[in-house]
């Protein structure tokens, strides 16, 4: 199979290199310009992207309409977006703590969906 | 259909001074306006300037309108809970070549009867010391002033409603109804009404509005737009009215103060022949600052926190006195080929100085025209303005805010516009629906942030205080709405 | 909790800065302190900030806004920290005589021994950047746009174009399509990007999101809503390249033009405040040019790290305590610490050297460009070098710090004043 070249921005540090890189299908064969995190970080990324996911359900009973989540580890790029329309379908109510677990093994990754803060219960008088 | 003596076509300073007048007697009195609140057109958009009258074209309507208005202003802002201050006006001559520009216009001044004199350049420099130090001379007339120019509008009219007068918005004219050559009724979006008279305070459209009576067919409206810049008062304090010498098209662009306290820089004059393209450009925003920092060189774009551009309805009526060549004059009369139909076209400056004589002048024509005026025994010609939290001193502030926890909380945290005030204002007799409509009122999101941090509470408080949903809450009237969705509701 | 009218610290804002302060006063011995938040819950700018980017010096993990803050609103309550919500500041008087108003607790009127400055930053406008056009609905900051999404839960919008390559900007052009609004273009005016890379990467390349750098908005087209940018290319000088515009159908414009320390309360007080930060002049405890009156975070010089700014807290709220417990002020001789070649700004502005014998003191600076080149920053005394840290580039985007140790004292003693410069190595 042929070698592929490949740039790709390096984003485990701030510089942001732009390393080249060099596969045969799946396998990294060669990355220039980069550290030794970066060669890992090239590898990761063409076999396995992953990302952190923030985003928001809904939930009842507290201040606000919505609770913010993130997940426990980096997502699975390719997934990402099917998790994000599976977040727009749960419905959570108050309270809740930060760190509650959502969802458990989202979309059957082993990634659980947690509160990114905690949410009382609240009297909507209280405005 | 419903039957009134007097229909006013425009809620603009023009209509809203007009319906105040007309309060005053026994007639049943309806103010259509076509936009979403009153004074959207160029009542809200100006130099907020009370002048003093020695500019206009002597002899002309516009200088007898703003001579005998002038004066009026203490008492009509007092009785009416106006912001005015009549702080004086400064006509300001840069160089040795602009001096003798001078001399003409203390003589037109004095022409028009309005008080002015000449000063030196070192006494203007020294009452504001801000000014281009190559200032050469200025004329000073005591007597020019500001005003707040939406107050100037809604506080006649809930006068005006007090003392029994209709107000409908959202109801744009669309046709006279006339009979045997005299108007009964105006037909409008929202059905007809009839009437004996109307009057036509329509401001940008007042000449298609004359013409669908077949009255004046010569007669058009070519719009001028002004744009003006907004400068933080942090960044420049400066409370003095500055004109440079005019040019022959316009008073020139000014560097003043408002009641508000900003300073504001403007207007330019551009033809403009949409009605409604209110855009600012970047041609004008440089005319206006190169023309700005010929007067006030230590202005710096960093202080500016706002920008807006308002119409000018720039008719193209002749004097009617003799012997006067001036074509851009006041249209204030009875019409001739139709009856039952008062113009009031191409009030552009001094058109927010003029409204009160312009109001009393209507007055005149209608008693003129015969049409009974039996004055209302229970005229009350006082309307209390609502609390401006920011005006109080601190005791009063305390006072304001244990009767009412709502003027507690600052919504606005740039101008100090709290929850009470906007709710108020909100359930007024006008009452604001729109963001834009409090905004006129309290001068909500005009500050440094430029409403960043008060939109999403005023959005909020309009949806609960009018019981619609946060997605139907608008900026300035249907098509504006700011939300568009809940963030979880996505379209298939 | 009975609110009391006297207090040793009240620190106003209870974002990361002030948080900080109010930790740090209380363990470091003041009494009584008073959060003051004009919100109704605790947290600032970071409940709205939802996405991971936090923490990952102070807790050597990746956090979310809202996790971040949580962590310290609950310390604070701990400690005992005291908290005023939905209420305002309306003024700070030179001897820290502070006037507020609540809807819940009325007008209020409260005498503290020292005050913490932590309001943060609000945003520039549309007017401040001078956009032509119209004034319709759908002209919106990112930061308002934020709070819409995901606090009250409304989409502003459907198309977006984002003005400015800033950090908030691009995250919240990920943000918008993550709930299934379409972001048509982000308009950068400089050459380089102004934000992190990492979100340049995570947040437009991930979702194919086309950023244009030298571009700006030429005009705004819609009468009662946005309906279309013109975008047109500029030059070094920002001035429009004719020919180059083009018309972008949307229906929203976030403005993602930067952040202005909100420094409103600071100037009534009588704070003198440094034009080039639009912060105040602050000494290496965080002391402003008022007795008494100290700031932290984003008040003082717009952080890139929230780590950084908890950081500046909690030396704030330390100095804070400190002078409520001496009782006096410090005499101890300051010296100034002054921008150099290709600095833009330097805080803290003065430092006191004897300081230097408690710890390190961390002087941070922005640059006014980049420099895509290894550098030396580089602490002097006139010629006398007192420190250098070598990097491996710098960024106007990104804080450049460099630390003055205690084994420095004697150096720092002897100068009369420090410059602070980035060499090209």
């Amino acid at each position: 199979m042929p070698t592929v070249e490949e740039k790709l921005i390096c984003v485990t540090c701030p510089k942001g290199c732009t390393l080249e890189v060099s596969r045969d299908g799946q396998t990294v064969v060669k990355v220039e310009n980069g550290c030794k995190r970066g060669r890992v970080y090239a590898q990761q990324e063409l076999t396995d992207p992953r990302r952190m996911v923030a985003s928001s359900v809904r939930i009842t009973g507290g201040l606000h309409p919505l609770l913010p989540v993130y997940t426990s580890a980096p997502f699975p790029k390719p997934r990402i977006r099917e998790l994000l329309i599976l977040l727009r379908q749960v419905e959570v109510h108050a309270p809740v703590k930060l760190d509650d677990a959502i969802i458990v093994n989202a979309l059957g990754t082993g990634i659980s969906i947690r509160a990114s803060r905690e949410i009382v219960e609240t009297n909507s008088l209280d405005r | 259909m419903k039957q009134y003596d007097i229909i006013i076509i425009g809620g603009g300073v023009v209509g809203c001074m007009t319906a105040r007048a007309l309060s005053r007697f026994n007639l049943k009195i309806l103010l259509v306006e076509k936009e979403s609140d009153i004074g959207m057109g160029a009542s809200s958009a100006n130099s907020a300037i009370v002048h003093a009258g020695h500019d206009p074209y002597p002899g002309t309507l516009k200088a007898e309108m703003n001579r005998l208005a002038n004066p009026m202003w203490d008492e009509i802002s007092a009785e009416l809970g106006i912001p005015f201050r009549r702080s004086g006006a400064y006509i300001v001559a840069v160089g040795p070549d602009e001096c003798g520009c001078l001399e003409s216009l203390l003589e037109r001044g004095h022409e028009n009867r309005v008080p002015i004199e000449m000063i030196s350049g070192e006494e203007m420099l020294r009452r504001e010391p801000l000014l281009n130090p190559q200032v050469s001379g200025a004329l000073y007339t005591p007597t020019a002033g500001m005003v707040d120019p939406f107050a100037a509008c809604i506080a006649p009219l809930e006068n005006a409603i007090e003392n029994g007068v209709e107000v409908m918005t959202g109801t744009a004219f669309t046709d006279f109804i006339v009979q045997d050559n005299k108007i009964s009724g105006i037909r409008t979006n929202r059905g007809d009404f009839g009437c004996h008279w109307v009057v036509n305070a329509a401001g940008v459209y007042s000449d298609e509005v004359m013409h669908k009576a077949g009255v004046r067919p010569e007669f058009k409206i070519n719009t001028r737009r002004g744009e003006y810049y907004i400068l933080d008062s942090t960044e420049i304090e400066m409370s003095n009215i500055l004109f440079p010498v005019p040019t022959g098209v316009s008073k020139g662009i000014l560097v003043f103060g408002s009641t508000h306290g900003n300073v504001l820089v403007g207007p330019n004059s551009q033809e403009a022949p949409d009605k409604e393209d209110k855009a600012v450009t970047a041609k004008g925003l440089s005319e206006i600052w190169q023309s700005a920092q010929k007067l006030v060189p230590s202005i710096t774009p960093r202080a500016i926190i706002g920008v807006f551009a308002g119409m000018r309805a720039s008719g193209n009526a002749t004097c009617k006195v003799c012997g006067i060549d001036y074509h851009h004059d006041f249209v204030i009369e009875r019409a001739e080929e139709v009856e039952g139909l008062i113009n009031l076209a191409g009030i552009e400056s001094p058109g927010l100085t003029s409204a009160p004589a312009i109001a009393e002048r209507v007055v005149e024509l209608l008693k003129d025209a015969g049409v009974s005026m039996a004055v209302r025994k229970d005229w009350n010609p006082i309307r209390k303005a609502r609390p401006r939290f920011n005006h109080l001193s601190r005791k009063e502030q305390a006072e304001l805010v244990g009767r009412d926890a709502r003027y507690g909380r600052v919504v606005c945290r740039c101008e100090m516009i709290t929850e009470g005030e906007i709710v108020a204002e909100i359930h007024a007799p006008i009452p604001a629906r729109t963001y834009d409509a409090i905004k006129r009122r309290t001068w909500l999101g005009t500050g440094r942030c430029l409403g960043s941090f008060d939109m999403p509470r005023v959005v909020e408080l309009l949806s609960h205080e009018l019981g619609i949903p946060v997605t139907e809450v608008t900026k300035k009237g249907p098509g504006s709405e700011f939300l568009v969705r809940p963030t979880k509701e996505v379209e298939a | 909790m009975t609110l009391k009218d006297r207090y040793d610290v009240v620190v106003i804002g209870s974002g990361p800065g002030g948080l900080a302060s109010a930790i740090a006063a209380k363990k470091n011995g003041a009494q009584d302190v008073l959060i003051i938040e004009r919100d109704v819950e605790p947290g600032g700018i970071l409940l709205q900030c939802i996405h991971n980017g936090f923490g990952v010096e102070v807790f050597k993990q990746d956090l979310p806004g809202p996790a971040y803050a949580q962590r310290f609103i609950d310390e604070a309550f701990q400690v005992g920290v005291e908290f005023l919500l939905d209420t305002m500041v309306l003024e700070i008087s030179r001897d820290h005589r502070i006037i507020a108003t609540s809807k819940r607790h009325g007008f209020l009127e409260i005498q503290a021994k020292a005050v913490v400055l932590a309001m943060g930053c609000r945003e520039r406008t549309r007017a401040q950047v001078r956009l032509p056009g119209t004034r319709p609905a759908g002209i919106f900051s990112a930061g308002t746009a934020q709070r819409w999404v995901n606090v009250e839960g409304y989409m502003p919008g459907k198309n977006f174009v984002i003005l400015g390559s800033g950090d908030i900007g691009m995250i919240m052009a990920r943000r918008l399509t993550f709930e299934g609004a379409k972001v048509e273009r982000v308009l950068e005016v400089m050459p380089y990007l102004s934000g992190l890379t990492r979100n340049y990467v995570q947040c437009l390349m991930d979702y194919d999101i086309e950023l244009q750098l030298m571009h700006t908005v030429k005009n705004i087209i819609g009468k009662n809503r946005v309906e279309a940018i013109e975008s047109v290319a500029v030059d070094e000088k920002w001035n429009p390249i004719p020919g180059t515009e083009e018309i972008i159908p949307c229906d929203t414009l976030l403005l993602s033009v930067g952040l202005i320390p909100e420094n409103e309360l600071s100037r009534q007080a009588g704070v003198a405040i440094d034009p080039v930060t639009a912060g105040p002049f602050v000494d290496d405890g965080f002391q402003t040019s008022v007795p008494g009156i100290f700031s932290a975070g984003n008040v003082v010089h717009v952080y890139d790290l929230v780590d950084w700014v908890t950081e500046a807290g909690l030396m704030a709220g330390k100095s804070a305590a400190q002078l409520v417990q001496s009782g006096k002020q410090t005499v101890s001789p300051v010296i100034p610490v002054k921008a150099g070649e290709n600095v833009r700004y330097v805080v803290p502005h003065t430092l006191c050297p004897d300081h230097l014998a408690d710890g390190e003191i961390r002087i941070q600076m922005r640059v006014r460009q980049p420099i895509e080149q290894p550098v030396w920053v580089e602490v002097r005394s006139g010629e006398k070098l007192i420190h250098r840290k070598g990097e491996p580039y710098t960024r106007p985007g990104e804080m450049v710090t460099i630390p003055l140790k205690p084994a420095m004292l004697d150096a720092v003693k002897a100068s009369s004043g420090l410059t602070v410069s980035i060499v090209r190595r």
